[in-house]
């Protein structure tokens, strides 16, 4: 079976696993896609405050209420807020990103590299590419987590040696949660933090497309 | 000058010409002018360049490649990572029919704010090093790299705010604001869209978000519902 990647994580609780590494009281931003399903993951204890790019700091996860247009999160979607939220204009908000104020950003990839470079804007098959505010995040966030799946569609790896993919921005990523593993990435390149559920730190490193540090004691993710 | 008080979206933008360049505020369904875009759809003008966070799937904004009246976009939502359902905008421009300048969406927002405060550019370390920074000149200060970005402004801004009183002052709700206020300063002609005009006054001076001196004309007109596919 070495031909077919293992089955990990749902994209929910890679989500789960990515809320979970987020600091009380922290200020946070998610990506569109995977990473705005970690808003639904957070203990409302926690005050966590995520950060909407479009004007919003406090809000919660996505509304089930009525749809109001003029409030929306990045991705598009309806949410409630969080009491103490504010709204402001774009200047501000990317102000607040590119200044060092977000504590921790939530990403997705499409590749990372092992010095955490951060592709995730642009296919080349594609072209065009829409970037948002993730070039601004990668640079500004104090720390950026990258939730993704661990390979492709076609089985190839997206932790890699060198992003083939345009970069978002070089040397920019922490942390890499996949549906197989938490990878940390470090000066002296990335390390095995934990495995999923029923996968082995070998299969991790079978379908890791750089060289991967293993420990001697590697944990499984509490879920 | 107090704001014009203009009737009709299609009379406001009226005499915005073929080839302008028109900053469009909103993000996705907040603070999207949706009357003024479908007027300027109906204007038939044509080789516009349209300067707007987001040109996709379900945006208004591509309503305006229906008849092929965007010549280029600038904006940094346009082209999805998956194929599955495409925009107008997205098969003019496999095309070769419209030209698109994607640009970081906090990159965006400062070009604008520099075109408006009359700056002649802004230093930022977003998009070093990547394909963002071809073309362009980086300066070492202090033993920094930063990438020089230019100003960027409009010939016309659609802006829409929800409420604005005579003299043309806006106010904004929710998350509504967004690319507005900006837009605001760094355009020729700016014309807002809002949902209730009242007398000045009215807007308490603390709530105002767009002070009536950017603003040329308002239009009070009912808002397109606008939903974003996904």
């Amino acid at each position: 079976m070495a031909d077919a990647p293992p089955i990990g994580l749902s994209r929910e609780l890679i989500a789960l696993r990515a809320a979970r590494e987020l600091e009380p009281g922290s200020v946070v931003n998610l990506g569109i896609g995977l990473p705005t399903l970690v808003a639904g993951f957070v203990d409302s204890a926690d005050g966590i405050m995520f950060q909407a790019e479009n004007g919003i700091l406090g809000y919660a996860g996505v509304s089930e209420s009525d749809f109001d247009s003029d409030l929306i999160n990045a991705g598009g979607q309806p949410v409630d807020l969080v009491p103490g939220a504010s709204f402001f204009d774009t200047a501000e908000s990317f102000a607040m990103i590119r200044g060092g104020h977000i504590d921790a950003a939530v990403l997705g990839g499409l590749q990372v590299s092992a010095r955490g470079d951060l592709a995730n804007w642009y296919v080349p098959a594609r072209g065009g590419g829409s970037v948002g505010g993730a070039m601004d995040l990668a640079v500004g966030a104090r720390k950026l987590i990258v939730a993704m799946a661990h390979v492709t569609r076609d089985g190839e790896p997206r932790i890699v040696e060198s992003c083939e993919y345009p970069l978002t921005a070089g040397r920019c990523v922490d942390v890499i949660i996949t549906d197989l593993a938490v990878i940390d990435v470090r000066v002296d390149g990335l390390v095995l933090r934990e495995t999923a559920p029923g996968i082995s730190a070998e299969q991790v490193a079978r379908w890791t497309g750089a060289p991967l540090q293993i420990p001697d004691v590697v944990p499984e993710m509490a879920l | 000058m107090p704001a014009q008080r203009f009737d009709s979206p299609d009379d406001a933008v009226a005499d915005i010409r073929d080839g302008a360049t028109v900053l469009v505020g909103g993000f996705v369904s907040a603070g999207t002018p949706s009357n003024l875009i479908m007027a300027l759809k109906r204007s038939g003008r044509t080789g516009l360049t349209a300067v707007a966070n987001n040109i996709g799937l379900g945006d208004l904004l591509d309503e305006l490649c229906e008849h092929r009246q965007l010549d280029r976009v600038i904006g940094t939502f346009a082209i999805r990572a998956s194929g599955a359902r495409t925009s107008r905008f997205e098969a003019q421009y496999r095309a070769g029919e419209a030209a698109l300048e994607l640009v970081p969406q906090g990159t965006l927002i400062e070009r604008l704010r520099a075109g408006g405060a009359g700056l002649g550019g802004v230093l930022t370390k977003t998009g070093l090093g990547t394909m963002m920074a071809e073309g362009k000149q980086v300066l070492e200060l202090d033993g920094e790299q930063w990438l020089l970005e230019r100003p960027l402004r409009g010939d016309a801004a659609l802006l829409k705010a929800w409420r604005a009183d005579t003299l043309g002052n806006l106010q904004y709700r929710l998350a509504g604001k967004n690319f507005n206020p900006v837009m605001a300063t760094a355009a020729d002609l700016v014309i807002a869209e809002v949902e209730e005009i009242v007398e000045a006054g009215e807007i308490p001076p603390e709530l105002v978000g767009t002070p009536a001196v950017y603003v040329d004309r308002i239009v009070q007109c009912e808002p397109i519902p606008v939903r974003w596919e996904g």
